[in-house]
């Protein structure tokens, strides 16, 4: 069974008088172990399709079920706690809690979750040691390059052992030799069997993942897989 | 809030937030210390948040609470302050006596300006029938008594005062709330005999015999000499008001027989001044009505006003009450209290007010966090509870210092200005809830603001 489904989703925005077609009934299915690149140009939709399926949004028409459950009529506290246990967020400007050393940056998920302070110390440094920052545990953000910020949000969108973790232009802002370790960890995270959607343009970046998905005008139009190896 | 989520399956647990909730009940044991124990590694870890994100900032913290302080310490202040000033005033009526009614000569009001009498003898004021009228006609009057105050200079050898001799009886003390320090009073012997013993007053013992002893030594007053007795204590400072016009004399009180005073310098008192003498003669200068009970203080008060009314053509005395002065002096205190409360709370308002707008500032200031907090999974409630936390510590840590500041600021007062205070506990409780309160009335707006934005929005805000 797909971990997550959207069935023809569709999303309106109301401008004033206009109304903005962002998405016009888009179905796709994501399994246990996918690693989806959503690409497309600026305005077909990928980012509205992202906060959708991140449960920061809700659908004006459609189904999204996630790990069998259906979120897409969910109240705002309902999907936040659907975003505090099933969803990893990773974002293009890292979105670290500047005041918040790296470990507690890892342990605000678990902070909502009402996790003992003891046990999300001990998840929090695990993963931290994970991404290799075991030696940058109590620095803040900003004592950090933009690729090590990068590692923390990373460790942050898995500490909850989330369904799926969403990745929104998670190379953006940095430059090609670090966008290359992080997308190294990413492959090793989905070689470890998670979920991971990650909106890009940048194609070679979309090529590390098995799947592309193109979105035009807020529709799919094309949605290929392929083998890495 | 201790029960975290709505349920919602965890992925790792198939069976969910249930399973995890049975599993931590099992661990603690029953599900009530459960609850307990989690609200309160709740609180904990709420404070511990808020206090970090108003640690970064941290001068704007500090200077928000500041206004919260000046309003806590100036209530506490001011209550302390006009508490202080009431018991006082309360306490020197007290010292008159709540059960006396003083009734003091005063020059009659339509001759105080008149140049013509320039030669006349000007005679007012109470007399020895009015005290025995008193005396005889008005029930309830349980002691009664009269004095005769002259002004004199006081000398002991080359040591003089300017003071007044009083001319009093032997229960003096008892009635006027008086104490004896050394010695003894006055007796009705003295009195019968005419003796020429005085009781002196603490302040003119002190002037006229720094370093001898002055029982037993003679005082000399204007011509006529006075062999000390005893001495009687002071007063509280000011106490003296309302008791005759004696109060500008320091307390330079001299106290000798009834009698003798009148035997030794009669009713005529003779001022010379350049141009012109005034001579006045006034038999009694106060009397000292004393009634066994607080109930009857007023009615007999009113009698006596009647009694003098019938023997006085002109209105040349006044009726003090003791009793009606202190239950002025308490309304007075209520209004007081209204006030200064009312400027403090004033203050504090402002201090929330300077709260609300930091808050404010702040909440736009972190938008960026609160779309972070809210993707990781924060309710709309967690938002507002964070923002809350913030407020409430940020007004509690003013109460704190305030508090700290409003017990210190009337000692220093007291030590500095001489004026009692009195810090009531309860001026403090009120203090520090209202500066509480402040926080949270003040802090709900900024926290509904935060936690109504759109997670998608406060991402993207740069």
């Amino acid at each position: 069974m797909a971990i997550a489904e959207v069935c023809d989703l569709v999303k309106t925005y109301r401008m004033g008088e206009v109304e903005v077609h962002a998405l016009r009934g888009v179905s796709l299915a994501f399994e246990q172990g996918d690693y989806a690149a959503i690409m497309g140009p600026s305005g077909s939709g990928k980012s509205t399709f992202l906060n959708l399926i991140g449960c920061l949004d809700t659908p004006t028409a459609g189904s999204y079920y996630l790990g069998g459950q259906d979120v897409a009529r969910l109240s705002d506290a309902e999907l936040s706690a659907v975003r505090c246990r099933r969803l990893g967020f990773i974002f293009q400007s890292y979105n670290l809690i500047q005041q918040l050393s790296v470990v507690e940056n890892i342990e605000v998920p678990l902070y909502y979750q009402g996790w003992s302070e003891r046990r999300s110390f001990e998840r929090a440094v695990e993963l931290a040691e994970l991404v290799g920052l075991g030696d940058r545990l109590f620095h803040r953000p900003a004592e950090l390059s933009g690729g090590q910020q990068q590692r923390v949000a990373i460790a942050r969108s898995m500490v909850n052992d989330p369904l799926i973790i969403l990745a929104d232009e998670p190379t953006g802002n940095l430059d090609s030799a670090t966008g290359t370790e992080i997308l190294a960890l990413l492959d090793q995270l989905n070689g470890e069997g998670k979920t991971i959607v990650m909106v890009s343009h940048d194609l070679n970046v979309a090529q590390r993942a098995g799947r592309i998905v193109r979105f035009v005008d807020g529709q799919v139009v094309d949605d290929r897989r392929w083998d890495m190896q | 809030m201790g029960m975290g989520h709505p349920v919602m399956g965890a992925p790792s647990e198939p069976a969910g937030l249930k399973s995890q909730i049975a599993n931590r009940k099992s661990e603690i044991g029953n599900p009530f210390s459960w609850g307990l124990a989690m609200l309160g590694f709740r609180i904990r870890r709420t404070i511990r948040s808020g206090l970090k994100s108003l640690w970064v900032h941290k001068l704007r913290s500090a200077l928000t609470v500041l206004g919260i302080i000046f309003g806590v310490c100036s209530v506490i202040a001011m209550l302390a302050i006009g508490e202080g000033a009431s018991q006082e005033a309360q306490e020197q009526i007290r010292q008159l006596g709540s059960e006396n009614i003083i009734i003091n000569s005063v020059k009659p009001p339509e001759e105080r300006s008149a140049a013509v009498q320039q030669t006349f003898t000007l005679a007012y004021g109470l007399t020895y029938l009015d005290a025995e009228r008193i005396k005889t006609t008005v029930p309830n009057v349980q002691v009664i008594v009269p004095s005769r105050e002259i002004r004199r200079s006081l000398c002991f050898f080359d040591r003089r005062v300017d003071g007044s001799i009083i001319g009093t009886v032997p229960w003096y003390p008892e009635v006027a709330n008086r104490t004896l320090g050394r010695g003894r009073f006055l007796t009705t012997v003295d009195l019968r005999r005419q003796a020429t013993v005085c009781v002196l007053n603490e302040p003119v013992a002190t002037a006229l015999f720094p370093f001898t002893d002055p029982i037993g030594q003679t005082v000399r007053a204007g011509t006529d000499c006075f062999q000390v007795v005893g001495i009687l204590r002071a007063r509280a400072a000011g106490a003296a008001k309302g008791d005759g016009a004696r109060q500008q004399s320091a307390g330079y009180d001299v106290y000798i027989p009834m009698t003798t005073a009148r035997a030794r310098y009669g009713d005529l008192t003779v001022k010379r001044s350049s141009g012109s003498f005034e001579a006045t003669r006034i038999q009694l200068n106060s009397i000292i009505i004393k009634v066994p009970s607080l109930d009857e203080v007023v009615p007999t008060s009113r009698a006596v006003e009647r009694v003098l009314a019938y023997g006085h053509e002109k209105r040349d005395y006044e009726v003090i009450v003791p009793l009606k002065l202190l239950e002025s002096a308490r309304a007075t205190k209520r209004i007081y209290n209204i006030v200064l409360g009312s400027i403090a709370a004033i203050s504090l308002l402002v201090g929330g007010i300077g709260i609300m707008n930091i808050m404010l500032a702040t909440v736009t200031e972190r938008t960026r966090e609160i779309g972070i907090r809210r993707a990781l999974g924060a309710r709309r409630r967690d938002i507002v509870t964070q923002f809350l936390s913030e407020t409430t510590l940020l007004s509690a840590s003013g109460g704190v210092l305030g508090v700290a500041l409003g017990i210190i600021i009337p000692y220093a007062v007291t030590r500095l200005a001489g004026m009692t205070t009195i810090v009531t506990i309860s001026s403090s409780v009120l203090a520090f809830s209202i500066s509480v309160a402040i926080g949270l009335v003040f802090g709900i707006y900024p926290a509904y603001r935060a936690a109504m934005m759109d997670p998608i929005e406060a991402l993207r805000h740069e």
